[in-house]
């Protein structure tokens, strides 16, 4: 990890008001993310989303969200303004979802979504937007960009078409990509080679990166560290490499529950849970 | 490979085509696959999407019409058409737990349901037998799907499934929607379930950890092909023959950069 | 039981019987209907309508019917609230027996239009091929001349007569319904649950019947209440040209239609049953709104 960190995250509160009270999604998390690949790991409702969406201010209502802290390169992003906020969402920190299908306009060939993502952040002619979005698209390892250029979303696959949403946010070059669960719609090879691309921004060009996922196996392979959540907390943080050697029951419970391809089980263990994740007192 | 073959074959699969459309538009789905399935064994047809291997699971069940080639179920050879009988002996539990329960319909008449078309008379005991083999209670019996998470959801098709006593599951992605704890308990309550009464399974599925584990063999399907057709054991000892195989496998156990700039497209 | 544990029992994670499951359904249809002022509104307007159509004679403070003329014209007064019409009629009591009239044409024409437009769109949809062709084609030709014309037409073959009337109206209203439970049934026709419900070996009327039919009747049923008001206007239309209640039928069209020449003078004639129309029309379409967002399928 970098001596500053990117993003500070402390004492985070996603809340949304219900018929039974208010309802917390995200209970008081703090982490750190610098340049650097951190996996957010958890089952759903573990409020691993809504933290994601929360750094963006992008909570749907009626949710409120909270924090001691929650600042992106010197800037507080709870106080700031909404004008000032969106200058720096897609701009400065983007975010992929998992289905690319529902984030595309359907009327709007693939190629100028990405040339109009440019130029919402630079000032620059149709001319050079359309070269920028070429170059973006051959970054992202489509074979052939000028045909895919002009593709509507309904004629590319789920891996080209993810390629495509993250073509569309790396544009404007950000600082920080918040990806929710950006490959689990995808086959294993595609997948890889997605990884392959994300991994090469965090490398070479210094980005910071959130992947937000279920799968604890991809993520320990892929990320430098993770998080794990349970009830809207984090549970257990610790490097990737050694996420195997996890101490919380929890993460043990996880991991266990996995059949593997090379350790034959008979039966898989299930999983026990403590009411003391969900309310007893961190580590 | 003689003892095997002693073994009566309970799903018999002979050179199987399935095509969607018509005409120019036409899409081959499935080419000339073939296999076969011995009676309580547990097999596993394996690919990426568009591979044909949910195709394959459909038109075993009858719910695709355009399909050339023999199959045969407990060495009855099917027809375009099923009959009443089919059903009783084949049954399938779909990938999403959400769309696969009818709405409005309780728990209770979800099961009722197969009782109902078969005529038999038995119903309470049957919704009663069927709630109590998957693991949910009494409880249960009058709420509606809504009310329910993604793993009881995915009890109550199994559920409904069992309740007429048969002796094949067709088992289309079962558990690739559930979070991993839900899919331990659901793995284990469908290898119980074979165990108990020598069901026969075909798993269809894109996680190769899934089908180690529930399987004894299986066969890799790419662009409507069987590409390879292995043991779980020579799978495990990552021997598969086919270097499409080889490279699903290698893109299975995880990211690595050596093996994503490797990858290649196979057709 | 108290009110509170009545509330509990219905809200029940755990039902113990079908009843109680179907029960706590409605409770929380009814719960979320009334947390919709607007539909509330149109909910009490109905309910009016019916209230006043069945308690007619004693409402009415003469006879529909009974001619005075040396009473005729009268502007409201005390002995007659709304005035009477050029017979010396009471407006009051024809308005309030019209209320029968209108509560027949809604009740006959959704009794008659919903079951056919239901029937023709999920048989067309669920079997596809040349039925659905033969009868979207049938559909296609009803919809192809505007509404009021063809019945028009039907009435103008048929006879005048408020019975021909609302044969006409049915034979004019069903095919966007029909429509409607096509599209609905394409969607759901393609859905897992219904795969495994054909995978039980269920004919095809019991799918159609058991598992798609009652899928599509929510969204017929806020579509016919949102017809109504269209219902209202096409009957009273009718009414107005001669073509629909015959005289002395106290049918709200008929009478605005008669009040017509008056209108300048003796406004009353003509605007009582006019603002009677508008005030049903209203509360069905307030009522149907509010029915969409608590029966739309979709929702939870």
């Amino acid at each position: 990890m970098t001596a500053t960190p990117l993003l500070t995250v402390d004492d985070l509160w996603v809340r949304f008001p219900g018929r039974a009270g208010l309802v917390e999604a995200v209970r008081g998390i703090g982490f750190e993310v610098g340049r650097e690949k951190l996996g957010i790991v958890g089952e759903s409702g573990s409020g691993k989303t809504m933290t994601g969406r929360a750094i963006l201010r992008l909570v749907p209502r009626p949710g409120r969200v909270t924090a001691r802290r929650l600042e992106f390169d010197g800037i507080d992003l709870l106080s700031i303004d909404e004008r000032s906020m969106r200058r720096i969402r897609g701009r400065r920190i983007s975010m992929v979802m998992q289905d690319p299908k529902f984030s595309l306009n359907p009327v709007m060939s693939v190629g100028k979504q990405i040339a109009e993502a440019y130029r919402a952040h630079f000032p620059a002619g149709a001319r050079e937007a359309r070269e920028r979005a070429l170059a973006m698209l051959a970054a992202v390892r489509i074979r052939d960009p000028r045909r895919v250029y002009d593709l509507h979303p309904h004629e590319v696959s789920g891996g080209m078409g993810q390629r495509v949403m993250i073509a569309m946010m790396l544009i404007p070059e950000p600082d920080l990509l918040i990806a929710d669960e950006p490959t689990s719609a995808l086959d294993v090879t595609v997948q890889l080679k997605v990884l392959a691309i994300l991994d090469d921004l965090v490398t070479r060009r210094g980005m910071g990166l959130i992947f937000i996922s279920h799968n604890l196996p991809l993520v320990a392979s892929f990320c430098d560290r993770v998080l794990i959540m349970y009830g809207g907390r984090i549970l257990e943080t610790c490097r990737a490499a050694e996420l195997h050697a996890a101490r919380h029951p929890y993460t043990r419970g996880l991991l266990e529950s996995l059949p593997w391809i090379d350790r034959p089980v008979r039966e898989l263990a299930t999983l026990e849970r403590d009411p003391a994740w969900h309310d007893g007192p961190l580590a | 490979m003689n003892a095997r073959a002693a073994r009566a074959a309970m799903i018999e699969v002979d050179r199987l085509s399935v095509t969607f459309g018509r005409g120019r538009a036409a899409l081959e789905a499935v080419r000339e696959v073939s296999f076969r399935v011995e009676a309580g064994a547990a097999f596993g047809l394996v690919g990426e999407s568009g591979a044909g291997k949910t195709s394959v699971l459909r038109a075993l069940a009858g719910l695709v019409a355009d399909w050339r080639g023999r199959m045969a179920v407990a060495a009855t050879t099917l027809d375009r058409r099923r009959d009443r009988a089919f059903y009783k002996l084949v049954q399938m539990v779909f990938q999403d737990p959400y769309g696969s329960l009818h709405p409005r319909h309780t728990v209770d008449r979800i099961l009722a349901e197969p009782v109902a078309i078969h005529r038999l008379d038995d119903a309470e005991e049957r919704i009663r037998w069927a709630l109590d083999t998957v693991g949910l209670g009494p409880a249960f019996r009058f709420r509606y799907p809504h009310q329910l998470s993604g793993g009881q959801r995915q009890r109550v098709a199994i559920g409904r499934a069992l309740i007429l006593e048969p002796r094949v599951l067709l088992l289309d992605e079962p558990t690739s929607s559930l979070d991993v704890s839900v899919q331990a308990e659901i793995l284990n309550l469908l290898t119980r379930l074979r165990a108990e009464r020598g069901l026969t399974y075909l798993l269809v599925t894109h996680n190769l950890a899934v089908v180690a584990h529930m399987c004894d063999r299986l066969a890799v399907m790419n662009a409507g092909r069987v590409v390879e057709e292995l043991t779980v054991d020579e799978l495990r000892a990552r021997r598969p023959r086919h270097p499409y195989t080889r490279q699903l496998l290698q893109a299975s156990l995880g990211y690595d950069r050596e093996v994503a700039a490797q990858l290649e497209t196979f057709d | 039981m108290t009110a509170a544990r009545v509330r509990a029992w219905l809200l029940a994670d755990a039902p113990a019987s079908r009843a109680q499951a179907r029960l706590g359904r409605v409770y929380l249809g009814v719960a979320a209907l009334s947390k919709n002022p607007l539909a509330v509104v149109g909910l009490v307007i109905v309910a009016a309508l019916v209230l006043v159509a069945a308690l007619a004679p004693r409402l009415a403070t003469h006879s529909p019917y009974g001619q005075d003329l040396e009473r005729r014209l009268r502007p409201p007064e005390d002995a007659h609230r709304f005035g009477t019409d050029q017979l010396g009629r009471d407006i009051l009591s024809r308005v309030v027996y019209g209320a029968r009239v209108t509560l027949a044409i809604v009740v006959l024409v959704a009794v008659i239009v919903a079951p056919i437009g239901l029937a023709v769109g999920t048989v067309a949809g669920y079997f596809g091929g040349w039925v659905d062709g033969v009868l979207m084609r049938v559909t296609d030709i009803f919809m192809a001349f505007p509404r009021l014309i063809l019945a028009l037409a039907l009435v103008a073959v048929l006879g005048p007569g408020i019975v021909n009337a609302i044969l006409a109206i049915a034979f004019t209203t069903w095919p966007p319904y029909a429509r409607i439970a096509r599209a609905e049934t394409l969607t759901i026709r393609e859905s897992d649950f219904i795969a495994a419900v054909r995978l039980q070996g269920a004919s095809p009327i019991r799918v159609l019947w058991g598992h798609i039919v009652p899928l599509c009747v929510s969204s017929l049923i806020v579509r016919v209440t949102l017809d109504m008001a269209g219902i209202i206007l096409v009957a009273a239309g009718l009414g107005f040209l001669g073509l629909g209640a015959r005289p002395p039928e106290p049918e709200w069209g008929a009478m605005v239609s008669e009040g017509r020449q008056f209108l300048l003078d003796q406004w009353w004639i003509a605007t009582i049953p006019g603002a009677a129309i508008f005030l049903v029309g209203l509360g069905f379409n307030l009522l149907g709104d509010g029915l969409r967002d608590v029966l739309d399928p979709k929702a939870r």
